[in-house]
């Protein structure tokens, strides 16, 4: 087996274990590269089926090409698509600074969603190489009614027995991502020929190398049009992938309290 | 600005190791890891002068640490909070530094951390010495199955640089390892701080001549194969997405082809791979080994359910229902006998009860002191002994299934290792059967028997719902006739199901094999002469057919009979209030079929008669037609 294999079982074995212990469930697809590899391997673990909604999360915001790719995948993929709506910019924590404030309409969103569908597992594809905020995640990562994470005490989790047994009113956040690095999924998604949005390969020197919503998220400079050309860029990058995303970087704990408050 | 977990841009033919860094609160492991990053060139751009800029503004000196602790509040604390995972690559290979947390509370993140590591760092302050968390996490390693160790002795800058206190360090630290059988890889003198020894030789240690710690780091090797060790496929779930039926599962070790016999464990059903299912993938798939997730369909619909362990048939688990565990407590209150949790083994769930408590060690001094309870971060020896049978395999045979982990509510509580010394194999008790039978004629003739006993044996198969008073009836009439000389016994429900059935469960499948071995005890009893009165729900017109064959015309169908309603007022079980709010599933006449008796030999109706008379109809019942005294009712001659 070698390495993309290994991350290919391991994720397997977690959505596998998500179907079988959690009732209400559902998977977050943001329609950017690593949800598009996460709907990929349930059909691997459910053998060409995904058997729970895929929520798209909507600020209404994202760019025209990802809603046109939704649409398009959503179809071919055979999923059963949830939609949800994010409540306007108003109702968010003032204190938070603007972009992230942007953001966070996703948080709520979530939450919405969460309480409307009664769900007790959320599936969501963060991994830990993203951000160090994320590197502390457990797979399976109990939340409060509300979605807040306390990251100060956290269950252990060791051997591959994940807590899925949760007092009433919580939730569960799966990561089958967690210790996939972007550069595994770029070679996965070459290796396997997943469909991905345009925006990420070069146009006139520039590519978007993370996806959020269109109006805080800007373009790096690169000329990779390829998957090839994408892989060796990220060989010899030593640029962080989030640098694109605005929310990230206001102040220095902008993403942990995003993060604290139940972002993915 | 947010700290940055930093990727590897690995080649995929590179080896990957995961390590992880261990040792007491303020031995440098922070600073160690910050140099680490920097010495190999894996910090990313602009990673460094972030670190400065945040330092200058706090007003405090620069610290590597701050690379790995990420959390604001971490900063402002000044101590790692929870596990992490960061990157670094060498010449030879790329490496995932998995961070563990020194602080006492935070055993289980070290733990988490620690347990899917191949290879650990073990850190310990020079001018402080030995520390009890030393000591500490490194039984724990060893629990947790690392093999390959390097102590690294750090701060050398404060003691002088000098080879005797490292020399000192080095001999207590490995008596210590060596009394729980570990020996270390690697001692290493270190100056975290100065990257000495780390990456460059240090030319202010010149007496010594051992690998630096990247040197020793790449002698390592990646976890063992799996694949060499008999095959053990945990089900994890079984799937009916379309017209297959393909059962799901990691294989933790071994290897698998489509055609080969395997043995469910504690089922102790065999069937045949008949394909291995896959999806997307360029051919189809014939063989698995460790490590693959795989699904596979069976040549034999057989009923199977989540936590069965496949194997092949010559090296199959152990059986048992009763195994020593070496733990470690997790839990906030102590681990007591008596106390029952949740035990997880591979996929199979199973309550268990701490029969014994052997002896709780001392990490300071790996004493072993007898126990009544194990306090929270303790290591003991304990007994459990669960209702079912467990399918499990030795800790050190095969790590995968020779592990367990406890729950208790919502947390994990404890995680151990099985070591069955002392215990045997139960599996032959359960799946023996002589090859070499032959039915042997009685010497002495069922008349004979009937002639000593006054009555002729046989069974009076008592069937009904949950609380229609097939219970309450079965005994009174056992004592009824045991009061007037009969031979007499009543299986009931429970108690056959704490000995002869204790390995099956409530499945459909287990429920038919618990009536039909009801049925063949019941016909034995019946054969020796005796009457024995069986009192069981027995839903299934099938099963109780079966059960008659094998009684040869012994056997009596009493249909004790009273419709739901009536039941459900009784329940004196509180059955059927668990079986409406969903507690149980599957409950006869609620939620599961019962099938009545369509030429009951007796129907006896508790809906509309007390259990006086009910019991006088069953008395009656027996005495016309199976005492061979003459009876007369009237004089009790």
């Amino acid at each position: 087996m070698d390495h993309l294999d290994q991350l290919e079982s391991q994720s397997v074995y977690i959505l596998r274990e998500a179907f079988n212990r959690i009732d209400k469930l559902a998977m977050l697809w943001s329609l950017g590269k690593d949800s598009n590899v996460m709907i990929w391997l349930a059909r691997k673990a459910f053998l060409g089926h995904v058997p729970f909604p895929v929520m798209h999360i909507d600020t209404g915001k994202k760019f025209p090409e990802m809603y046109a790719f939704r649409d398009r995948y959503a179809v071919e993929w055979n999923l059963n698509l949830v939609l949800e709506d994010c409540p306007p910019v108003e109702e968010v924590d003032p204190t938070l600074p603007p972009n992230a404030r942007s953001a966070a309409r996703k948080t709520l969103g979530l939450r919405n969603a969460i309480a409307g569908h009664k769900l007790t597992g959320v599936i969501a594809g963060i991994r830990r190489d993203e951000e160090s905020v994320r590197a502390k995640e457990r797979v399976f990562s109990p939340r409060g009614d509300t979605g807040q994470w306390d990251f100060r005490d956290q269950p252990p989790e060791f051997w591959d027995h994940f807590n899925t047994d949760l007092p009433p009113g919580t939730h569960l956040r799966v990561h089958p991502l967690l210790h996939w690095t972007e550069i595994d999924i770029w070679r996965y998604i070459e290796r396997e020929g997943i469909p991905v949005v345009d925006l990420y390969f070069a146009k006139n020197g520039k590519r978007y190398r993370s996806l959020g919503d269109s109006d805080i998220t800007f373009p790096i400079d690169s000329d990779a049009a390829t998957l090839e050309a994408i892989i060796t860029e990220l060989e010899v990058t030593r640029a962080p992938e989030r640098a694109g995303r605005a929310m990230d970087r206001e102040t220095e704990d902008a993403f942990e309290r995003l993060r604290a408050a139940g972002y993915m | 600005m947010s700290s940055r977990a930093v990727s590897p841009a690995t080649d995929l033919l590179r080896e990957q190791l995961r390590i992880v860094i261990v040792g007491h609160v303020d031995h440098g492991k922070s600073t160690l890891v910050g140099r680490l990053f920097h010495d190999t060139g894996s910090l990313p751009d602009g990673k460094l002068d972030a670190i400065k800029a945040m330092c200058e503004r706090r007003g405090m000196p620069f610290e590597w640490a701050f690379l790995m602790d990420a959390f604001q509040s971490e900063r402002d604390q000044g101590i790692t909070i929870d596990t992490a995972q960061i990157w670094f690559k060498t010449k030879k290979r790329d490496y995932v530094i998995i961070d563990a947390p020194g602080h006492r509370e935070f055993i289980k993140n070290m733990i988490t951390g620690a347990a899917s590591a191949e290879a650990a760092v073990l850190l310990i302050d020079a001018g402080h010495g030995v520390q009890q968390q030393s000591r500490l996490h490194g039984f724990l390693l060893h629990l947790l199955g690392i093999r390959q160790l390097v102590v690294l002795v750090n701060k050398m800058d404060l003691v002088e640089y000098s080879g005797a206190r490292f020399a000192a360090i080095r001999r207590e630290f490995s008596d210590y390892l060596e009394g729980i059988g570990v020996t270390p890889s690697y001692f290493i003198p270190i100056a975290a701080r100065g990257g000495d020894n780390i990456v460059e030789r240090s030319a202010l240690m010149p007496w010594y001549e051992g690998p630096t710690l990247i040197e020793a780091l790449d002698n390592f090797q990646p976890a063992a194969r799996l694949t060499d060790l008999p095959l053990r496929l945990p089900l994890q779930d079984i799937y009916k997405f379309d017209d297959r039926r393909i059962l799901v599962g990691r294989v933790e070790s071994g290897r698998l082809s489509v055609g080969d016999k395997l043995l469910f464990s504690p089922s102790n059903k065999t069937a045949r791979i008949a394909s291995i299912e896959s999806w997307n993938s360029p051919a189809p798939v014939l063989e698995a080994h460790a490590g693959q997730s795989i699904g596979i369909t069976l040549d034999d619909q057989l009923f199977l359910e989540r936590g069965e362990i496949a194997s092949l048939e010559q090296d199959p688990p152990v059986e048992t229902n009763v195994f020593r565990g070496r733990l470690f407590w997790l839990g906030h209150e102590p681990l007591q006998v008596g106390n029952s949790y949740l035990l997880k083994l591979a996929t199979r769930e199973a309550r268990v009860t701490v029969q014994a408590i052997e002896r709780v060690f001392d990490a300071d001094d790996l004493s072993a002191k007898p126990a009544v309870e194990v306090p929270r971060h303790g290591v003991a020896d304990v007994i459990l002994r669960s209702l079912p049978l467990l399918a499990l395999d030795e800790g050190r045979h095969i790590a995968r299934t020779g592990r367990f982990v406890l729950g208790d509510g919502t947390n994990i509580v404890a995680g151990g290792i099985i070591d069955m010394e002392g215990y045997p194999d139960q599996r032959e008790l359960v799946t023996k059967r002589s090859s070499n039978i032959h039915k042997v004629e009685h010497g002495v003739l069922a008349d004979a028997r009937a002639e000593r006993n006054g009555h002729r044996g046989g069974i009076l198969w008592f069937t009904g719902l949950s609380g229609a008073g097939k219970s309450t009836l079965a005994m009174a009439v056992e004592q009824e006739l045991f009061r007037k000389g009969y031979q007499v016994y009543v299986l009931d429900g429970d108690n056959v199901r704490y000995g002869l059935n204790a390995n099956l469960g409530f499945s459909p499948d287990d429920r038919a094999e618990n009536i039909r071995r009801v049925g063949e005890v019941a016909a034995l009893f019946a054969d020796a002469g005796m009457i024995v009165i069986t009192a069981f729900i027995s839903p299934y017109r099938a099963d109780r057919q079966r059960a008659r064959e094998a009684a040869k015309g012994g056997l009596h169908e009493i249909y004790i009979q009273a419709d739901v309603e009536t039941c459900e007022q009784r329940d004196p079980k509180g059955l059927y209030k668990k079986a409406r709010s969903g507690e149980i599933a599957e409950f006869t006449g609620i939620s599961a079929p019962y099938e009545p008796p369509e030429s009951a030999e007796l129907i006896v109706d508790t809906g509309a008669m007390s259990v006086e008379q009910s019991l006088a109809t069953i008395l009656h019942y027996i005495e016309e037609n199976f005492s061979l005294l003459k009876v007369n009712h009237g004089n009790g001659a």
